[in-house]
């Protein structure tokens, strides 16, 4: 039987501050994203609440993709937690501008940026 | 607007199940790879497949209610200048004007509605038949030799 592969994986934890790697390539498969999202709302729901989401392996997001961070953030902050986007190539970025999101999202060029904002505060 | 007179070309077409993973198949991997071959650079590539990604996803689901009993009916044209890809479903049709703009304060927190606006914005033009139950996405070839991304 074939071994599902992890979409999500959480790389460490640095005092309070989860980092999670998006592992595909492509986000862009609905199943997908609802797993993702369910991954991560389980990390929300076990008490994370500073998030940070390392985007470094992917090249390609979806308009549902995008949804499913709205989602998470406003679930985060549901609980007075917080997420930052990290690693996010330039083409995305360009996605992220294009939709004014990047003025939604914290979004840092890396994940040690993102943690070193989440400790200092 | 550019001049593409669409009656002029010449278009291959397909007619599939309406199933994303089949039109990623079918539609949306040979596609990209003819832009390679035809020498579209990453840019453009990346703009296509961001396009036609979405208008697949919208046909699937807001055209054909994601009904597995639907079809997705894709003809496109393609040369090293521009590229013509037309998706239709078998839906009644929407006025694109109608769509509310995502980017506005009101609708920036929402987590859906984003898709036709990233189409426009990664294709040089988007035309629509008249029912609106097709959309044709036109990708000119950028001149100028594309950037390197990291």
């Amino acid at each position: 039987m074939d071994e599902k592969k992890p979409l999500v994986s959480v790389d460490r934890v640095v005092g309070k501050v989860h980092v999670a790697k998006v592992l595909p390539r492509q986000v862009l498969d609905e199943l997908q994203i609802i797993e993702i999202q369910q991954d991560l709302q389980s990390l929300i729901d076990g008490g994370a609440k500073r998030l940070v989401l390392d985007f470094a392996n992917v090249d390609h997001l979806s308009s549902s993709a995008l949804g499913m961070l709205i989602n998470l953030k406003r679930a985060i902050e549901a609980r007075q937690g917080s997420l930052k986007l990290s690693y996010i190539r330039s083409q995305i970025l360009k996605v992220f501008k294009i939709t004014r999101l990047d003025e939604v999202f914290s979004i840092h060029k890396t994940t040690d940026e993102a943690v070193a904002e989440f400790l200092k505060s | 607007m550019i001049e593409i007179d669409l009656s002029k070309l010449t278009f291959h077409a397909l007619q599939i199940k309406n199933d994303l993973q089949s039109a990623r198949d079918q539609i949306v991997r040979p596609i990209l790879a003819q832009a390679a071959v035809l020498g579209y650079c990453s840019q453009d590539q990346f703009a296509l497949r961001l396009g036609l990604e979405e208008a697949i996803s919208n046909a699937y689901k807001h055209g054909n209610r994601c009904e597995p009993d639907r079809t997705l009916r894709v003809r496109w044209s393609m040369d090293p200048n521009v590229m013509v890809i037309c998706i239709a479903d078998d839906g009644e049709g929407f006025n694109p004007k109608n769509v509310p703009d995502p980017r506005v304060r009101e609708n920036l927190e929402k987590p859906s509605g984003r898709g036709l606006m990233l189409i426009k914005a990664y294709m040089t033009e988007l035309r629509f038949n008249e029912r609106g139950n097709e959309i044709c996405l036109i990708k000119v070839r950028k001149r100028r030799p594309c950037r390197t991304h990291t």
